[in-house]
């Protein structure tokens, strides 16, 4: 789903190749303010309808969640909680819009074996790249936030692109421009930093003392944030991570293949250069294949669960 | 709506009950959002279940669905009992202070001149007491115990805080609570906006419930102002127009009314409705009936409308009954009374109560024409379809004519929105198939008719050779011309009485504005209040300069709004008596000494003096009535009754079941259920996720809420012993349905009169055509009664059971 072009990339999946890097932007954000959402489903309903996506019609388990979980096909989905709130005695139902966070460091991104499948561009989108895309899950494990899923049609992940392709003409993703009480809203990530603090006064003065963002500094900040009324407790928000981090097998197994790359200077480079700009050929080893074909089943099963 | 979805942004307070804005409005309720985020305004929603307008409120209170008015009566005891009510606009623009005849009386649930084998009243009693010169006498102490004041207090002084806790369910202290922050809007510059919908207008007294809060507003002066007013949030985009259009049956357009048998000629039915002012100086506006009815029937019949024939007054069809509304329509059906029906634009096997008696009653016709974009059940209602539509097509002679229409995205025309803007449209596609728009079939109907008359003739041809027909292509009416002739136009050229070589309205030129209406048949309109919607200048109603002198929120050149582009209505009442803004920050319209000038078209004659002449111009009053007098069927005042079917009896009259007044057919008062075997209060609703019965054709929409289910508490599913997303079987003495359970702490169980009263939640979007699974609506449940008013029928509060089943595929 790239829209933007190799020079806007600032980091590239599986690869000691350094972008051009010869266009410098403005971090975009996307800040989701839970306290204004009515969980409407207006943003699911254009994420389905702008990214051509088909998913199918379920069934009613009992909640207002539907689909159940994010799928290949839901990049987006409302998660809904209801909340006895001891302190005030009163019920809350807490609406949640679940999808990618764009982490400024994108664990999916690191853990990352296919060469080019997964991109950062300068403007802080985090991009799956199909085409370059094997399947193997493992963005699934470095995913701090458990959010790209694994189509079993075509054994590529998939996930929330924030329209990469709309932000690249200028428009804000199709949730925030559908959403209809301003509950999603787009810009740089300074302007919604800003934007944020004007909520969280709102919503301090009606009462709600631990109001705040959720731009959670383990993953580097986000490019998706929320303002929360409970933003002491994200987990509150269907078990929104209170301190998330990129896990330590990711960032250790990240570090082996830098010093491996390290050790074989030059040549390397030479071939990732070729690797991700030219050939754009999958070179995977049968252990990281037959690793890729586990996850995939690990993910089916999950699905089927769910 | 009294206000505007962008004059909400101009409130304090929002009050959502009897409606649901974030879920059923999401779109409206963005004002919400921004009066809440820009002007700190608060949101207080009261509602059986915690929705998700609640989800976003800051107080929110459960009240048992049917006890709206007790809850209401009782803040505005709260209200009066504190001293929160605006003095001066209460005495100087409602009738508190008009004395009622002697004679009227409430007691025991029952005003004076009750009938009770007519179900009806003799509402002779409910009057004022008028003075020799024919004017209201008036006490301006409000001391007089015959004064409206003193008699609203005696009415309402039973519905203490105790008493509302006893009859709703709400706890006391939450009821104190909203009580407060209520009365705290009686202050010269704080308003607050009342959003209802149906779950004030589907109960057997839903327009006293709307009475209700629109009597506590006037109590507060909240009514004429930026960011108050009472605002109906219209379900269909252009419901709003089909009332203006006059589609009900008692109906012609711009709510002029049909005339009954008794009206025998033109004069009988203008001796009632001559609209003498009832306090000096007062405008009277309907004073104009005349004129409108005049040019609406130049409009129907061109010249074939003359004086001498009362401007053919006498094709006008003539009501034996006071309406066949939908109820009535469907009883005369399924008596055999009734052989044929156009279903146009709607659903009724879904959407009318008592399914099975609608499979009846369609089942005894002869035909059956049914004219909708979408593939309706109604048209399938023959087909056998299993449990979700267990009917025998060979038994059903019924013939069906299924007429592909035009949606909205593929016609031209208006949509009026609940504000009453008539919002022009373009269509953004060409019509699938062999769809044609609704006009083109009428036209083609009309035509075929009229061929048939003139070739056969008739029992009464003369209303259809008649019928005035001047469009371009006779076949296919334009949107425009259709437009332009309810805007109306100049029939023959009126000059001057004083000087005659002064044109005052030149024939063939469209009128500017219904002042320009006349009796003598020189002007037609097909639609009073939407004159000033087409005019020489162009189409108003396709404007789109979203310019805001002053950031009211008006937009006065965005559409055209029905009257004479005016965005409040009475906004005259926001001056005060002598034209002073009440609240300068809230400036809409004022008195400068010689005219009224401001934001807003303003509702009342430019140099009407402040003093003379009241705001509320269409009441011969003059001001607006906190006592009805005999105009509704139920009573002057609104009273506590429950709902036809309700789990507790009625506390403040025992032997009253349902609304005394409102009428009910011997089978359906006999198809009731009790709570002795129907023990569980339900109700109806809408979810965001749908649209009606249309998104379920909608793939996404199917994805989003893809199947049928009913909500219910954590408590009472313990206690049936219901799984999460199991099967339950609902039924009510009428039917039964099949749904998936949701058992939430959004619905809790509530204590009224010391009994427990579970609540069942029933959405209504599933039927048996379409992309979402198969399912039921709550329409097969819901007792067969309506409004006493208006019909509109009991779908908000009924009695059902809840079983745990094994789903509809094995029953």
């Amino acid at each position: 789903m790239a829209g933007l072009q190799s020079q806007d990339f600032a980091r590239i999946s599986a690869t000691t190749f350094r972008p051009p890097d010869v266009r410098h932007d403005f971090e975009v954000a996307k800040l989701i303010d839970v306290s204004k959402c009515i969980g409407c489903k207006a943003c699911q309903a254009a994420c389905l309808e702008w990214n051509n996506l088909r998913e199918e019609v379920g069934f009613n388990i009992g909640v207002y969640d539907n689909p159940h979980d994010l799928t290949p096909n839901t990049w987006t989905l409302m998660r809904f909680t209801e909340w006895e709130n001891a302190e005030s005695g009163n019920l809350e139902w807490l609406i949640r819009k679940d999808g990618c966070m764009h982490c400024a460091d994108p664990g999916c991104l690191k853990a990352c074996p296919a060469p080019g499948a997964i991109v950062q561009y300068n403007n802080g989108i985090v991009d799956f790249v199909s085409e370059n895309c094997i399947g193997c899950g493992y963005c699934v494990k470095g995913c701090p936030f458990n959010i790209p899923r694994i189509s079993q049609t075509d054994h590529k992940a998939y996930k929330c692109t924030l329209c990469s392709d709309r932000v690249s003409v200028g428009q804000a993703p199709a949730c925030a421009k559908a959403c209809p009480t301003g509950a999603i809203v787009f810009g740089t990530k300074e302007a919604m930093l800003n934007y944020a603090e004007g909520r969280i006064t709102d919503l301090k003065s009606r009462g709600f003392k631990n109001a705040g963002i959720y731009d959670p500094p383990g993953v580097g900040g986000t490019h998706v944030m929320y303002v929360l009324h409970h933003a002491d407790r994200p987990q509150l928000y269907a078990n929104l991570p209170q301190n998330p981090r990129i896990s330590q097998v990711v960032e250790l197994w990240k570090g082996l293949t830098k010093y491996t790359g390290m050790a074989v200077v030059g040549f390397a480079a030479m071939f990732a250069f070729v690797h991700a700009t030219v050939a754009r050929r999958n070179d995977v080893s049968r252990a990281e294949d037959r690793e890729a074909e586990h996850l995939i089943d690990e993910e089916a099963a999950r699905g089927r669960e769910a | 709506m009294t206000n505007s979805w962008t004059d909400i942004k101009n409130t304090d307070l929002v009050v959502i009950m009897g409606g649901n804005a974030a879920e059923a409005h999401p779109c409206g309720f963005k004002w919400v959002t921004e009066a809440k985020a820009q002007r700190g305004a608060k949101l207080i929603v009261v509602d059986p279940r915690f929705t998700r307008s609640a989800s976003v409120a800051d107080f929110y209170a459960p009240i048992r669905q049917g006890t709206d008015i007790a809850f209401l009566l009782g803040v505005m005891k709260y209200c009066i009992d504190n001293d929160k009510i605006q003095h001066d606009y209460v005495r100087a623009f409602t009738n508190a202070p008009y004395l009622v005849k002697e004679g009227f009386g409430y007691q025991e649930g029952l005003f004076t001149g009750y009938d009770e084998a007519k179900r009806d009243y003799d509402r002779s009693s409910w009057e004022y007491e008028l003075g020799p010169d024919g004017y209201v006498q008036i006490d301006e102490t409000l001391q007089h115990p015959r004064s409206v004041y003193q008699l609203l207090k005696t009415h309402i002084a039973a519905y203490t805080p105790e008493m509302v806790e006893r009859i709703c369910g709400t706890p006391k202290d939450k009821f104190l609570a909203i009580c407060k922050m209520i009365s705290e809007t009686s202050a010269r510059d704080k308003v607050m906006t009342s959003m209802y919908a149906l779950g004030w207008t589907q109960h057997s007294k839903g327009s006293q419930n709307i009475r209700s809060m629109a009597m506590l507003q006037l109590l507060l002066g909240n009514i004429g102002v930026r960011g108050g007013g009472m605002n109906a949030l219209r379900g269909h985009s252009n419901i709003q127009g089909l009332t203006d259009i006059g589609l009900m049956s008692n109906l012609i357009p711009g709510y002029l009314t049909l005339p009954t048998d008794k009206e025998v000629d033109f004069t009988t039915y203008m001796s009632t409705r001559g609209f003498k002012p009832l306090r000096p100086n007062q405008m009277s506006y309907w004073q104009n009936y005349k004129k409108f009815m005049v040019s609406f029937l130049k409009s129907m019949w061109g010249n074939a409308a003359t004086p001498e024939n009362d401007f053919a007054y006498q094709w006008l069809p003539k009501l034996d009954v006071p309406g066949y509304d939908v109820l009535r329509t469907f009883e005369l059906m399924n008596q055999g009374k009734v052989n044929g029906y156009f279903c146009q634009g709607f659903n009724p096997l879904l959407s009318f109560p008592n399914r099975g008696k609608v499979t009846a009653s369609l089942s005894k016709l002869k035909f059956l024409v049914v004219m909708d974009p979408l593939q309706t059940e109604t048209s399938r209602f023959w087909k056998d379809e299993g449990v979700f539509n267990d009917v025998k097509p060979e038994a059903i002679q019924t013939e069906v004519f299924e007429l592909p229409t035009t949606c909205f995205a593929e016609d031209e025309g208006s949509l009026v929105n609940s504000g009453r803007w008539l919002q022009w449209h373009w269509p953004g596609a060409e019509p699938p198939g062999e769809a044609k728009s609704d006009t083109w079939i009428m036209g083609q109907l009309h035509l075929r008719l009229r061929a048939l008359y003139q070739k056969e003739g008739g029992a009464f041809p003369d209303p259809i050779l008649n019928l005035h027909w001047p469009y371009r292509v006779p076949d296919d009416p334009m949107p425009d011309e259709l437009a332009k002739e309810m805007n109306g136009y100049v029939v023959s050229t009126v000059t001057d009485p004083v000087d005659p070589s002064k044109i005052v309205l030149e024939k063939g030129k469209l009128v500017d504005t219904f002042g320009q209406l006349r009796d003598d048949g020189s002007t037609a309109c097909g639609c009073w209040i939407y004159s000033g919607s087409w005019t020489e200048r162009g189409n108003m109603m396709a404007r789109r300069d979203t310019s805001d002198p002053g950031n009211t929120g008006a937009y006065a050149n965005w559409a055209f709004a029905w009257p004479a582009n005016r965005r409040i209505l009475y906004n005259r009442a926001s001056a005060d008596i002598d034209g002073k803004p009440w609240d300068p920050k809230r400036r809409l319209i004022e008195w400068n000494g010689s005219s009224w000038t401001g934001f807003d078209v303003p509702d009342i004659a430019p140099a009407a003096k402040p003093r003379d002449v009241g705001p509320f111009i269409m009441n011969p009053e003059g001001t607006a009535r906190l006592f009805s007098r005999g105009m509704m069927k139920d009573g002057p005042f609104p009273a506590h009754y429950e709902p036809f079917e309700s789990p507790v009896i009625n506390v403040m009259a025992p032997k009253i079941r349902g609304n005394p007044a409102a009428r009910i057919f011997k089978d359906d008062l006999a198809a009731l259920g009790t709570s002795d075997k129907f023990p569980y209060a339900a109700t109806s609703y809408r979810l965001t996720e749908h649209f009606h019965f249309w998104t379920k054709h909608v793939w996404v929409n199917a994805v989003l809420q893809p199947e049928f289910f009913v909500e219910i508490s954590e408590q009472l599913a313990a206690e049936k012993n219901i799984q999460p997303g199991s099967w339950v079987k609902v039924s009510s003495n009428r039917g039964s349905v099949h749904a998936k359970a949701v058992v939430t702490k959004r619905i809790k169980p509530m204590i009224c009169d010391g009994k427990t009263v579970h609540i069942v939640g029933i959405p209504l979007h599933w039927g048996f055509t379409g992309a979402a699974r198969k399912g039921f609506g709550p329409n097969s449940l819901t007792p067969f009664v309506g409004d006493a008013n208006i019909e509109t029928p009991e779908f908000k509060a009924f009695l059902v059971n809840v079983e745990p089943s094994n789903g509809p595929v094995t029953s």
